[in-house]
């Protein structure tokens, strides 16, 4: 299944990948054969089959709505890019 | 020392041969000598390393030492490990200091076992060769032209060329069998949901298992006693007891039944590959056991499958790294989505760019019922496969890989051509079931590995059929030139 060059442009931005000019032919023709092994799966009629997300067909597991976690934010935020006052920093959103 | 299994040191230190410090500074003085050629470790954690050797002989002098007191080991760097950098061998995470500990590091820390290093992969697990890794490929030491497989490359090419007696490693569609084959270990990836994958940066979680890479079937049960088990902590981890998987080692294996599926012979094969793993079978008829053929109809199925149900749980997983909280951030982002994007365009590679992109189109308005969910009904017919051979037979046995180790750069150029290399063990991961590989030969120099696949939670049966053969064979004790 051949993609073009906007549908690249369209899934590295819907994934928020800064890709570069040069690189989307390489990325196109990479995708394109990649989505041509999975599509193998189409010949399959797979229409009384029941979907498998976990292979032991288990069910989310609830526990108790207990606090279980101490409160880590300045070791968690000693990492962070930037971070100020308990805040994570990012540039300006609202002007 | 060096050439010892983690059975023999464990002898050692416990009659005093040698101390823990002793020993670990052995490993520490060998990695620096050596490891220029294999480039097995992304992070060797020295004064860590000799401080917990120092309070593992301390504790065997107060009398409180167990099974893995003192033992080094090396952990892939996908396991979180507090205050260690913990880079996935990503540019995104090169600045990245855990602030926890995964709980298979906090295992093998009450075990009081000694850490290494953490050791060099494929970005994010991404890869079957360890060349996708920022920190440039690992080598097998077989031969250091070639890949040393991945993406557990790091663990395989240490354990190989005695950088540790054993290490951690993660698998999601190979990333330990492939490289113990490649790089003739023994590895072992356990049934989904019983090794813990708290602390184990994921990559598709519905796949991602953590296991032990090892020398001998042996060390790996020893390993696995220590990793195995439920955590409150991973919400897929699985309630079953945990057995002491050494318990069984030695149980004959006469009554044995093996199945071949006619699928993992296909015609193009490499008939070096199926010559050795067809001797390998005929050494377990030897000792009692019959072969039957069985079928798995929809293995050429599993890679399609695999692309799909890996890339859109990663782009989902991934989503994580947006430059805010942590990891790489780009230098003065104009606002918040240049931000996100240059942050991710510049901190992850192209492969892992690649998975993304097709996990993210594949989850995309439109496609989710043409692909997530068709992925997720032959994960169903996958699984059924194998339910209905291991119905016939109690372990089913065939090649790991359909070539040894290839050349550097032979495949990069081609992502189609580097998936099929999983052929034989993707659909496993599918299925959740646990699988090995042992070395069962050479060719031309290079390692064949046997893959022995069993039931969901048959580590045991697993780990008892792989000793057997390396109490009659020796292709386990083969060494690299130069080691």
């Amino acid at each position: 299944m051949a993609l073009d060059r906007s549908d690249v442009e369209k899934i590295a931005h819907l994934a928020r990948l800064q890709i570069d000019e040069q690189e989307i032919p390489q990325y196109t023709e990479n995708l394109s054969s990649i989505l041509d092994l999975v599509n193998q799966m189409q010949a399959v009629d797979t229409s009384d089959i029941e979907p498998m997300a976990n292979s032991h067909d288990a069910v989310q597991r609830l526990r108790a709505d207990e606090v279980t976690e101490q409160n880590n934010r300045e070791k968690l935020q000693s990492i962070a890019p930037a971070a100020e006052a308990g805040l994570f920093q990012v540039p300006k959103v609202i002007e | 020392m060096f050439d010892k299994t983690l059975a023999e040191l464990a002898s050692g230190l416990e009659n005093g041969d040698f101390s823990s410090v002793e020993l670990t500074q052995t490993y520490l003085d060998r990695i620096k000598a050596e490891d220029s050629k294999y480039n097995s470790y992304i992070t060797v954690t020295e004064e860590h390393a000799l401080a917990q050797a120092k309070a593992a002989d301390e504790a065997r002098a107060a009398g409180n030492a167990s099974a893995f007191t003192g033992l080094p080991i090396a952990q892939k760097d996908i396991f979180c490990t507090d205050g260690v950098k913990t880079s996935c061998a990503s540019k995104m995470l090169d600045n990245f200091v855990a602030p926890y500990n995964a709980t298979v590091v906090d295992k093998f820390n009450a075990a009081g076992a000694v850490m290494l290093g953490k050791t060099n992969m494929d970005e994010f697990a991404m890869g079957s060769s360890n060349e996708s890794s920022f920190y440039g490929p690992s080598r097998n030491p077989w031969d250091t032209d070639r890949v040393p497989g991945g993406s557990s490359g790091g663990s395989a090419a240490a354990v190989a060329a005695r950088l540790a007696p054993a290490a951690t490693g993660t698998d999601t569609g190979g990333s330990i069998r492939q490289p113990a084959a490649l790089c003739g270990i023994t590895g072992l990836k356990p049934t989904y949901g019983r090794v813990s994958r708290f602390g184990m940066i994921a990559f598709a979680s519905s796949l991602d298992q953590g296991g032990p890479m090892t020398r001998t079937a042996e060390d790996a049960a020893m390993m696995l006693n220590v990793m195995a088990g439920f955590d409150h902590r991973d919400s897929t981890s699985m309630q079953v007891e945990v057995p002491d998987y050494t318990a069984d080692l030695n149980q004959p294996l006469k009554g044995l039944t093996i199945g071949l599926p006619k699928e993992y012979f296909p015609q193009d094969l490499s008939p070096a590959i199926a010559m050795q793993v067809q001797n390998a079978v005929k050494e377990f008829e030897a000792m009692g056991a019959t072969v039957k053929e069985v079928s798995l109809p929809n293995t050429a199925l599993a890679i399609p499958a695999y692309y799909i149900v890996a890339p859109a749980e990663a782009s989902s997983n991934l989503s994580r790294f947006d430059g805010v909280r942590y990891g790489y951030r780009c230098e003065s982002p104009v606002d918040l989505e240049d931000l996100y994007k240059r942050s991710r365009g510049e901190g992850f590679g192209p492969e892992v760019q690649r998975r993304i992109m097709v996990g993210t189109y594949a989850l995309s308005e439109g496609f989710y019922d043409a692909y997530y969910k068709k992925a997720q009904q032959i994960r169903r017919l996958i699984k059924q496969d194998f339910v209905n051979a291991l119905n016939e037979c109690d372990v089913i046995m065939g090649p790991t890989t359909p070539h040894p180790a290839f050349k550097l750069g032979e495949k990069t150029s081609d992502p189609v051509a580097m998936y099929m290399e999983d052929i034989f063990t993707i659909a496993l991961n599918l299925a959740g079931l646990p699988g090995m590989s042992i070395p069962c030969g050479q060719t031309e120099g290079l390692p064949v590995g046997l893959q022995i696949i069993g039931d969901y939670f048959a580590e045991q049966k697993l780990l008892n059929v792989a000793h057997q053969f390396q109490l009659a064979t020796d292709w386990h004790k083969q060494t690299p030139d130069g080691i």
